[in-house]
């Protein structure tokens, strides 16, 4: 124990040799895993937070398409699915996108059945009538208008309309609410000029969980122009966020990897004279073999390690503290509203277990593999100078 | 050993700093999944949200799950799509659209 | 005088089968003595580095065997002779080979690093040979910011701090001023009255003369040209 203590210290002391090298290195080696691991955060704390919710998200959306284009579907279509065996209700919903060129911002329009009129997540209440509206908190602060206010929006007839703000979501359910304003169906019905008997898509409630695809195949053949989303897909949809594909955050990301690449290339290929002196040297001296690979183990774990600790805090206090900031310009891209990432701390183990395996393992084997030539050959080189 | 015990100190340090950090994250999201997720589930249940209001930049965007595919690029199916949030989450890749049927035109039956 | 080394017949061929094949070593014998102080002359490519490397454990002959206190070492697995290196021979370089930018008391610790004994203790033994070598006081300077000769003494400390019983030393004069070399010598003096071996490779003539020297023996092109 003592032994290898000693070696690791003498490790220690040969890093300090070149401090401002290996600072570097920590420094370059941490930015790199501070950068994935906020990624992994960020999508991790995502996908969770989306698998959670959208449990109660409809079972089954049908959606029409006429022309390759999402068409509106006819509520009739809804009395047809209603007589199939094992659906609940079927409800028609009518809701479609608004473009605000004041603020040059989308705004999610929805209409909801009366009904119910608070939600916990709600301060104030639903619209209940004609002229009133609940509104995300992105569109409150767009609008610079809170409950009482008047909102002003333009129909599709180009009429401007006020509507009274009745109830404004909390900030806490930001990520699902940001750029909504909800109406009565009716209301929204008026605005987008959309006739009675149609609908934007239909929601489906089915009895069993099982029977839900069967039930989407049945809606599949009753309809052929019809296109039905599974409550699965939509959850599947979320897994595959941010899934390694080429993209904006690889690319920003890449330059980093790359850089650190070749830094590691470099200490792969090249093990200088000055090392290859040192290594003979210790040899020399009463060092085995298996000595000095474990002290070259001990300098690549000691970087290694240290950056990894280091960058794993640094992306920990990034993602679920600061909001994730410095990667929501990339992941912003062209949207005007976003909503600030107040993100629970979903974290899974296994992803840095798999993150340290990926980041620390290589750089260790990159230290000790370039020293094996030089640390099994005779040091008989050392007498020769 | 004194750069051992300093170096040991310092990852012991931070590694408990981690430790305090991700208990008390997990902490955290255990007392949301008490409260809040219920909360966001009435929000969901009672809208009938089926997506994220992440990026309101394009209709796809907005609602991935409700998209297919080509509505990115509506005249030519299949191509990329343009906009930077399409590099981050792809419209809901897969779906009952694609399921074919075959009938014979009624005016070229059998002789 | 008991035999302490006993060299048969020793070669040593580099670069074997290939073009530049050559022949460092061709037959080699020799007896080396418990508390002797031996010499080996010759000019520079005569086999002296060689052979003193082959002595050492730092690389293993050709053909021919190398009997140490009785047991022949010239076959022995890399880890044996690690060992012995360690236990058996303390070696003075013509370089110093001192490892920059490390203290002068990590410098002389250092093959005391991969065993098992505490660090104090270690650092104690440090000290005490720096002490005798009167260099205790730079214990906390770095070794490149040594003159020639302080670093020639941390090289020695460094190959007394095991206790060897033979001391190797390569050209040890090649870098000092005749004033250093001869305070070199009388170290090697004393230690060679504390009863240690000393082989020593040099071509250096005051070396020839001083009182340390036993037996001189001359090496030309790798063969012994001329027994004292």
């Amino acid at each position: 124990m003592i032994r290898h203590l000693k070696i690791l210290e003498y490790a220690l002391s040969s890093l300090c040799r070149r401090k401002f090298k290996n600072l570097a290195i920590i420094a370059v080696y941490a930015f790199t895993i501070s950068t994935l691991a906020s990624i992994l955060f960020l999508t991790q704390a995502l996908k969770i937070e989306a698998a959670k919710v959208l449990i109660e998200a409809p079972a089954l959306v049908v959606q029409r398409l006429a022309g390759g284009r999402h068409d509106l579907v006819p509520t009739t279509y809804g009395d047809a699915i209603r007589a199939l065996p094992g659906v609940g209700s079927v409800k028609p919903r009518v809701w479609g996108y608004y473009y605000d060129s004041i603020n040059k911002s989308n705004y999610t329009l929805l209409g909801v059945e009366a009904g119910q009129t608070e939600l916990e997540l709600l301060e104030g209440r639903l619209p209940q009538r004609p002229g009133e509206c609940a509104v995300g908190a992105g569109v409150a602060e767009a609008q610079v208008a809170g409950i009482g206010d008047d909102l002003l929006l333009i129909d599709a007839d180009n009429m401007g309309r006020a509507y009274e703000i009745t109830g404004l979501f909390r900030a806490d359910s930001r990520l699902w609410s940001n750029d909504l304003i909800v109406f009565s169906t009716e209301e929204i019905r008026r605005f987008f000029a959309i006739p009675a008997g149609l609908a934007t898509d239909l929601i489906v409630e089915i009895y069993n969980e099982r029977e839900v695809v069967t039930v989407a195949k049945k809606i599949k053949r009753l309809f052929p122009d019809s296109r039905p989303i599974t409550r699965n897909e939509i959850l599947h949809t979320y897994e595959t966020v941010f899934n390694w594909r080429s993209g904006m955050i690889l690319t920003v990301f890449a330059a980093a990897l790359a850089a650190f690449c070749i830094l590691a290339w470099d200490k792969a290929t090249g093990i200088s004279g000055e090392e290859k002196q040192e290594i003979g040297i210790l040899k020399a001296i009463g060092w085995d073999t298996a000595d000095v690979l474990e002290l070259k183990f001990w300098e690549g774990m000691a970087i290694s390690l240290t950056s990894f600790v280091v960058g794993l805090l640094v992306a920990y206090i990034h993602v679920f503290m600061l909001g994730a900031l410095a990667l929501v310009p990339v992941l912003k891209g062209w949207s005007v509203l976003f909503p600030p990432f107040a993100l629970t701390p979903y974290v899974d183990l296994y992803q840095i277990v798999v993150l340290a395996f990926l980041t620390v393992f290589p750089y260790v084997v990159c230290t000790v593999i370039p020293s094996w030539k030089t640390a099994i050959t005779d040091p008989e080189s050392v007498m020769r100078g | 050993m004194i750069r051992v015990r300093i170096f040991i100190g310092f990852l012991v340090l931070l590694m408990s700093a981690q430790f305090v950090l991700l208990v008390g994250g997990h902490q955290e999201s255990l007392q949301v999944d008490r409260a809040g997720v219920a909360a966001k589930r009435e929000l969901v249940k009672t809208l009938g949200l089926t997506d994220l209001a992440l990026w309101t930049e394009a209709r796809y965007s907005r609602h991935p799950s409700q998209a297919d595919l080509f509505t990115s690029f509506q005249d030519y199916p299949g191509s990329f799509d343009h906009f930077p949030a399409g590099s981050i989450i792809a419209p809901n890749p897969t779906g009952l659209s694609t399921t074919l049927r075959v009938r014979k035109s009624a005016g070229r039956g059998r002789k | 005088m008991n035999p302490l080394i006993q060299v048969a017949n020793l070669s040593k061929t580099f670069n074997r089968h290939r073009p530049d094949e050559m022949r460092a070593l061709a037959g080699v014998s020799l007896q080396i003595n418990q508390g002797e102080g031996l010499v080996l002359k010759g000019t520079s490519g005569s086999g002296k580095t060689t052979l003193l490397s082959l002595l050492g454990c730092m690389a293993r002959p050709t053909s021919g065997s190398i009997h140490l206190e009785g047991r022949n070492i010239a076959k022995l697995p890399e880890r044996f002779l690690t060992t012995i290196r360690r236990r058996t021979f303390g070696f003075i370089f013509q370089q110093f080979n001192l490892i920059r930018h490390l203290s002068v008391l990590d410098n002389v610790s250092l093959p005391l690093y991969p065993t098992s004994m505490r660090e104090s203790e270690m650092r104690a033994r440090a000290r005490q040979t720096l002490e005798r070598l009167n260099i205790g006081s730079k214990e906390r300077t770095m070794v490149n910011k040594l003159s020639g000769g302080e670093q020639q003494r941390v090289a020695i400390a460094r190959a007394l701090i095991n206790q060897p019983e033979i001391i190797i030393a390569d050209e040890p004069t090649a870098h000092l001023d005749s004033h250093l070399s001869g305070e070199l010598l009388d170290i090697l003096a004393g230690l060679k009255e504390q009863g240690k071996t000393l082989v020593i490779a040099t071509h250096d003539p005051e070396v020839y003369g001083h009182g340390l020297v036993d037996r001189i023996v001359a090496m030309r092109d790798g063969r012994i040209a001329e027994a004292g």
